[in-house]
């Protein structure tokens, strides 16, 4: 893999991690430059997903760059039957950097095999959304003033999340207490429970989102529960409202605690939480423009703070 | 071994390779993986033979070859019990098992269809994540496999 490609969360290390988040914060300081001054960014999204395309789209914008690509592999070449290997090896003639979004997983890895040109993966099917993780662990930094020793509560669908799985590697080396709270359908896979083990993180398994569990933590990251995700049709409509926060459910919690959601939201969070000033989702996704400003000027060499 | 006499009857090698003490249910994919079917020199597979240790097992002889170490190296992921004899002139002169190497190129299968492996032509690569229990990684779509999900390519 050519080295400054930015693919999995778990090719960071941590003190990468931490460069990524003083990078974010020098963007979130000073969002507008021309540090990518005369850049060509390639944003090849053979998926589509405006809200990603346009936050990285944005980070480019605001730091003098300039950006070609597609938004749908409909109006692209592989629509002819090009081979995602030929598409990246003619782009990388013409960019500087690639993002890409693909529905196959893998494909990002696989892109940093065939080009030297740095690629930055906005996601690949169900495996891996490492700019999502930035913005999430740089929103929990933000709000709680440090990454060390919080208790993270992760709610909804842990089996398929893909953004849960990242968010757990990403802080394995801060000294986290998990609380993961699921239907047994949708419980956090063996393979992370097992690496919590290894490492030796504290952890706890609830069905119940009780009070105790909320009252309990730092951070509350919700997530979505998709009806294609069961089997049994008859489970989705008894657990689907069993992980839903309302209002009222915060009463007791930390006056600290913040309420995190990687949207697009449906019915995992009650609107009446919006105005709770422990709702985070919403500034949560604005952090997104300055971590992809971080993490496009660390794959391409530039360091914003020594310029 | 007791039954040393029935075996030479099948055949004695004067050069070549026996890889024996192979699972019975993994004989015919440690013949794919060597690619055995494209070979033109003799070769004897044994199949259900009488052991000691595992009940019934497999054997493989083949005359005339000596294959590179990490070739014989790949069937560690179906068959690490496997030991390999290198035959020259009737004697056995080096006796090793099989070790599961750290990566696999071109021998997993992913069975992900959304894996980009599937749909590129590529080869796979994956990543041993634990040796006790034969667990593997597609370094592309990190699906893991263990024991008899392993599916071998081709």
């Amino acid at each position: 893999m050519n080295s400054s490609s930015f693919v999995a969360i778990d090719d960071i290390n941590k003190q990468e991690l931490l460069d990524l988040l003083e990078r974010t914060r020098y963007f979130e300081e000073h969002p507008n430059s021309k540090i990518l001054d005369g850049r060509v960014v390639a944003t090849l999204f053979f998926e589509p997903s405006t809200r990603t395309r346009l936050s990285f789209e944005t980070a480019v914008n605001r730091l003098g760059g300039r950006v070609i690509g597609f938004s749908d592999a409909s109006t692209s070449s592989t629509s002819k039957g090009e081979t995602l290997k030929d598409t990246i090896k003619m782009v990388s003639n013409y960019a500087d950097i690639i993002v890409m979004r693909h529905f196959l997983e893998g494909a990002a890895q696989y892109a940093t095999e065939v080009t030297d040109v740095p690629i930055v993966n906005a996601g690949d099917g169900a495996n891996q959304h490492p700019s999502q993780t930035l913005l999430d662990l740089y929103s929990i930094l933000k709000t709680q003033g440090r990454l060390e020793g919080l208790v993270i509560t992760m709610v909804g669908d842990l089996k398929y999340g893909r953004t849960v799985h990242s968010l757990l590697m990403a802080m394995r080396h801060f000294k986290p207490v998990f609380n993961f709270v699921s239907s047994p359908e949708l419980r956090m896979p063996e393979e992370y429970i097992r690496l919590c083990d290894r490492e030796g993180i504290e952890y706890h398994e609830y069905t119940d989102f009780s009070k105790e569990v909320i009252d309990s933590s730092d951070i509350i990251y919700m997530t979505r529960v998709q009806r294609e995700r069961f089997s049994d049709i008859m489970e989705y409509e008894r657990v689907k409202n069993l992980y839903t926060l309302r209002n009222a459910m915060l009463d007791g919690s930390k006056p600290t605690v913040r309420i995190l959601h990687p949207l697009p939201r449906v019915n995992e969070i009650n609107t009446d939480v919006d105005d709770n000033p422990k709702a985070y989702y919403f500034e949560q996704a604005r952090n997104g423009v300055f971590a992809r400003q971080a993490i496009l000027t660390r794959a391409l060499g530039i360091d914003p703070l020594k310029l | 071994m007791r039954n040393d006499k029935k075996e030479l009857a099948v055949a004695a090698l004067r050069n070549g390779t026996v890889i024996d003490h192979i699972p019975t249910e993994a004989l015919f994919r440690v013949v794919r993986i060597l690619g055995i079917e494209e070979m033109s020199t003799s070769v004897t597979i044994g199949y259900n033979l009488e052991s000691h240790r595992f009940g019934r097992k497999g054997i493989i002889k083949v005359a005339d070859v000596e294959f590179a170490e990490d070739v014989l190296n790949r069937i560690a992921i179906v068959a690490p019990t496997a030991m390999v004899n290198i035959i020259r002139d009737y004697e056995v002169v080096e006796k090793r098992p099989v070790t599961l190497p750290d990566e696999l190129t071109g021998i997993v299968r992913c069975t992900n269809p959304k894996c980009i492996t599937n749909n590129e032509p590529m080869h796979t690569r994956f990543r041993v994540t634990d040796r006790d229990t034969i667990t593997v990684r597609c370094l592309y779509c990190n699906h893991v496999y263990r024991g008899d999900e392993i599916e071998i390519e081709r």
